[in-house]
């Protein structure tokens, strides 16, 4: 997913400078401690700790964190201690991209786990690629991607927005749509495919809305005010949110003060979390939907003793856990085993070595890395409860495979990502043969 | 959801009949505590159709999520105190490991009908007018006799209205019934004439033929209607922009309009103003729960003071030194946004902090065909007071003497006794306390993030130059053109691009007036 292009250019600017010169320093000081300490295995976090992300990506940060200090109670790994080198790309695109240089050329970090927006994450693709090393990818995504140096922990659209309009026209018999987003390219590449999906399920066009509003939209009167004439058409309206972490809390007070409720027009959204809940009161929500492949409801022990730890290692009992969270979890976990599998660090190894690797989730199963680098995942849906948490109301009962390139798109309709061998190509056209894209060097 | 309607109506109807045969209620219980979402919808049917007295409390409380189930089929209420009461009994009962019954969407909808349907009798207006809209969304054929009974008896003309409204769905929705009736009720529907009527009648289909013709002419009739208020509606967002865009630029207007100071921390002045509401909160809830409810008016003036005091801080630590390098002062004003934001970042976290809104300022009330929203009619009532709070201290306070004195002849003020660089420093603080207030305005609407600031600073600077530099009358014209200028263009071009025609207008229009629209005139601004 993801978020914002800097509002103002020229304070992004600035903000660059006074990042970097921090950054600087405290790497210098890294940098300095890590020679004394030969004989670890350096982990790279990358995940913006100021700027307009730092609300979503501190916590991933954290969560890395706490990942590298339990493994490293549990005797590290190879033999060696995990070392965590942690850099700050100020969520400045740009800026990514030299961070990841500089923890794979300098620190020679061994994996990085990092990113949030799919800008940030095209912004250090060339870098990690270039350079042959590993990027775990937390974030749910609009797919049509397929690196061989990226695993994509996150949810392709399959693994979250179709289920969620598929539970929705069965559930509640929805028959108008209204497709809301931000606009850039997650919800846009997304609303291009349900589209195209519920068309292909027989939705006339004119019962579809398409609505894109600009990054940190406060102002959402009159598009609830148009969404509310849209569902007074006489049939089953839902809104398929796509609207981006800071402009919701706005959105769904606006929903609220409007009297919209999740009986009369339920609003799906795939980019609200827990983290987003914890800043507005929920009881004018109750009802309204999300669908992840994570929710801190989960009812599982493996779950719970997760939650605990988090709250041990953050020393906050209040803190919440979501979705990118437990990505990180499963790609940790998937990293620590090919490691272990391939004996070495070295990044050809392990990319061959993930393959097939498969680790727990904490919905109570298991977490397979496919050959297109991405993971399957259970889908859930849930319903927002007055105290900000989800109450599952639907879970597909079993795992789903990502499809990198959607079928619904009439340029990728043909691809499929394959990094075993023989194929070894991240864009393969079944129908001509060729791979037009990604092929291993 | 009929089916539960129907057994509901009769129980209500026939309440002498009292329980009979093998216990429905049981059964009931035992699917509301099966824990699949599909019983606990039976459930509901079944306990209202038992029509066991504890009904309405039992789902009350299944609304309320306060209903427990243990696996052995026995339902407890979970009281405010934190014990348990047995669903049936409504005596203290020991629970043991109990968990809430779960509800989703349908139940809930199945759940705001038959509560609707069993409280169209309720001794209290306010109950069965909420009870009629129930029964209204509903649209279930099964309700009319209940709903005829109590139409005989209800005296509230308003309840009455909305009692017809809610027979003429149940009428039209029901299969048979007279032609005339359900023409008649497609009269009641169209002269009710809001987007819940239009919706309900546009779901109609196979009606009979006249039936179909006075549904297609409601339709048309209510969509043009709606068509006239949407004008209305949209000056009212328009003027709810306005007045945002009007707070946030109210104190800019002060430092920059009056001082000259391109202070581009302003808007971490309005986020600051953000977190003193919040923490005001948390103290009130904290020590002082029984003003919660007015937390908010204690808010705005610390915020004032906060922000006001940061600004008299920074206006003697760092602006002053800057005076007449603009460059300079956007500079260092920019590193300071920065340090400011981060600080919060690291005081209060990078999440959003939850600001609640009180009862008082949620929901909107009807007037015609307009939607208020009482947030929004709250903020544009505040801004009007705090700009004419702001004009009268200039106006009529000898400190206001005493900035215009400065401002307008800096040399001559010093020379007749007044303490300019003391001047300044009070003008600096009494427009970022502005911006303060503005900020206990936006953490009713925005998020508390340490980002709140930055989304507000362009749009401020945008305002006050199109009203007119140093102009507080231009400010608020030039605040509430853009926002019904923003809120007409909306709807015709969506947000995205209605932001960039402002945009390129605004430019357009700078370029024939480079000094807004209302510029000073006079030989101190001439030189």
């Amino acid at each position: 997913m993801a978020i914002t292009e800097p509002t103002i250019s020229r304070r992004g600017l600035a903000r660059l400078g006074a990042a970097a010169a921090t950054v600087a320093a405290i790497g210098a000081v890294k940098t300095a401690a890590a020679a004394e300490t030969s004989g670890t295995i350096k982990v790279g976090i990358l995940h913006s700790l100021s700027g307009t992300m730092a609300i979503s990506e501190t916590t991933l940060k954290d969560v890395m964190l706490m990942l590298i200090e339990q493994q490293n109670a549990k005797g590290g790994l190879l033999g060696k201690k995990l070392e965590a080198v942690v850099v700050d790309p100020a969520s400045n695109w740009p800026l990514f991209a030299e961070k990841a240089r500089q923890l794979i050329s300098v620190e020679k970090c061994a994996a990085t786990f990092g990113c949030w927006t799919s800008v940030s994450r095209k912004s250090v693709l060339p870098v990690f690629e270039e350079l042959n090393s590993i990027l775990f990818y937390p974030v749910q995504y609009e797919g049509q991607e397929c690196s061989r140096n990226v695993f994509y922990t996150g949810a392709a659209p399959n693994q979250q927005a179709i289920p969620a309009v598929d539970y929705l026209m069965k559930e509640n018999k929805v028959k108008r749509w209204v497709l809301a987003g931000t606009d850039y390219v997650y919800p846009r590449t997304t609303n291009q495919i349900l589209e195209a999906y519920l068309i292909a399920k027989g939705v006339a066009k004119d019962d579809i809305m398409i609505n894109y509003t600009p990054f940190g939209h406060s102002d959402w009167q009159n598009i609830v005010a148009s969404i509310k004439k849209f569902g007074s058409a006489g049939k089953k309206t839902a809104v398929v949110s796509t609207i981006n972490g800071d402009a919701n809390v706005p959105f769904y007070k606006e929903l609220g003060n409007q009297g919209l409720k999740a009986t009369d027009i339920p609003v799906v959204a795939f980019s609200v979390g827990e983290e987003e809940l914890a800043g507005i009161d929920t009881k004018p929500l109750l009802g309204h939907l999300a669908a992840w492949n994570y929710f801190q409801s989960v009812d599982t022990s493996i779950n719970k003793s997760f939650i605990d730890a988090w709250h041990a290692y953050t020393k906050k009992p209040t803190r919440t856990t979501n979705d990118p969270m437990e990505a990180h979890f499963i790609g940790f976990n998937m990293w620590v085993k090919a490691v272990e599998a391939a004996g070495t660090t070295d990044s050809n190894a392990v990319i061959d070595a993930m393959l097939g690797v498969s680790v727990p989730n904490l919905s109570g199963g298991y977490s397979a890395m496919m050959p297109n680098h991405h993971i399957t995942k259970p889908v859930l849906i849930g319903e927002i409860q007055a105290d900000g948490q989800f109450n599952i109301v639907s879970q597909t009962p079993g795992l789903v495979v990502a499809q990198e390139w959607s079928p619904y798109v009439a340029d990728t309709k043909d691809l499929i990502g394959d990094w075993r061998a023989p194929l070894h190509c991240g864009a393969f056209n079944v129908k001509t043969g060729h791979c037009t894209a990604g092929k291993k060097a | 959801m009929r089916r539960l309607l129907a057994f509901l109506m009769i129980a209500a109807v026939s309440l002498a009949s009292g329980p009979s045969k093998a216990d429905p209620v049981d059964d009931a219980v035992t699917a509301l505590s099966s824990g699949s979402f599909d019983s606990v919808h039976e459930g509901v049917g079944q306990l209202v159709a038992s029509g066991s007295p504890r009904a309405a409390a039992i789902i009350g409380s299944l609304q309320n999520g306060k209903l427990y189930f243990r696996p052995d089929h026995t339902l407890f209420i979970k009281q405010d105190d934190g014990t348990y009461v047995g669903a049936l009994t409504g005596t203290p009962a020991e629970a043991g490991a109990v968990k809430p019954v779960k509800v989703n969407n349908a139940i809930r909808g199945a759940m705001d009908a038959a509560l609707g349907a069993l409280r169209l009798f309720s001794p209290d207006a306010a109950t069965r007018m909420t009870a009629a809209e129930a029964v209204f969304h509903a649209a279930d054929p099964a309700a009319l006799p209940a709903l005829t009974k109590a139409l005989e008896k209800e005296a509230d003309p308003a309840v009455k209205v909305r009692m017809q409204q809610a027979r003429a769905a149940v009428v039209l929705a029901s299969p048979d019934g007279a032609e005339a009736d359900r023409v008649a009720a497609v009269g009641v529907l169209r002269a009710r004439g809001d987007i819940d009527a239009r919706g309900f009648l546009a779901s109609l289909s196979d009606q009979p033929p006249a039936v179909a013709a006075a549904i297609t002419s409601a339709l048309t009739a209510i969509d043009r209607l709606a068509q006239i208020w949407s004008v209305g509606q949209s000056i009212y967002y328009g003027l709810s922009l306005g007045s945002v865009l009007l707070l946030a630029a109210a104190g800019l207007a002060i430092t920059f309009g009056v001082m000259g100071v391109i202070n581009m921390a302003h808007g971490e002045m309005v986020m600051i103003g953000a977190y003193t509401t919040f923490v005001v909160q948390q103290f009130m809830r904290a020590h002082t729960p029984g003003l919660y409810g007015a937390s908010l008016l204690f808010a705005v003036p610390l915020a004032f003071m906060v922000s006001g005091s940061i600004g008299i801080v920074i206006e003697r630590t760092l602006i002053r030194w800057l005076y007449g390098r603009p460059l300079e002062t956007l500079l260092a004003t920019w590193g300071l946004s920065l340090v400011l934001q981060q600080a919060v970042r690291t005081i209060f976290g990078a999440n959003n902090q939850d600001v609640d809104t009180p009862p008082w300022m949620s929901g909107a009330t009807a007037l015609g065909g307009l939607t208020l929203t009482w947030n929004r009619m709250y903020i544009i009532l505040f801004s009007a007071v705090v700009l004419a709070g702001l004009m009268a201290a200039l106006r009529y306070t000898s400190l206001g003497l005493r900035m215009r004195a400065v401002t307008q002849n800096r040399r001559m003020a010093a020379a007749m006794g007044i303490r300019t660089p003391w001047i300044d420093a009070l003008t600096f603080g009494l427009g970022s306390g502005i911006a303060g207030m503005a900020g206990v305005a936006l953490s009713q609407i925005d998020n508390v993030s340490p980002n709140l600031g930055q989304s507000y600073i362009i749009d401020s600077f945008m305002v006050v130059v199109f009203g007119g530099v140093g102009n507080l009358w231009g400010t608020t014209l030039g605040a509430l053109t853009l926002g019904i200028v923003n809120k007409f263009l909306e709807p015709v071009a969506g947000a995205v691009v209605a932001k960039i025609v402002v945009l390129v207008l605004l430019i357009l229009f700078i370029q024939r007036r480079p000094r807004g629209m209302f510029p000073l005139k006079g030989r101190a601004v001439e030189s």
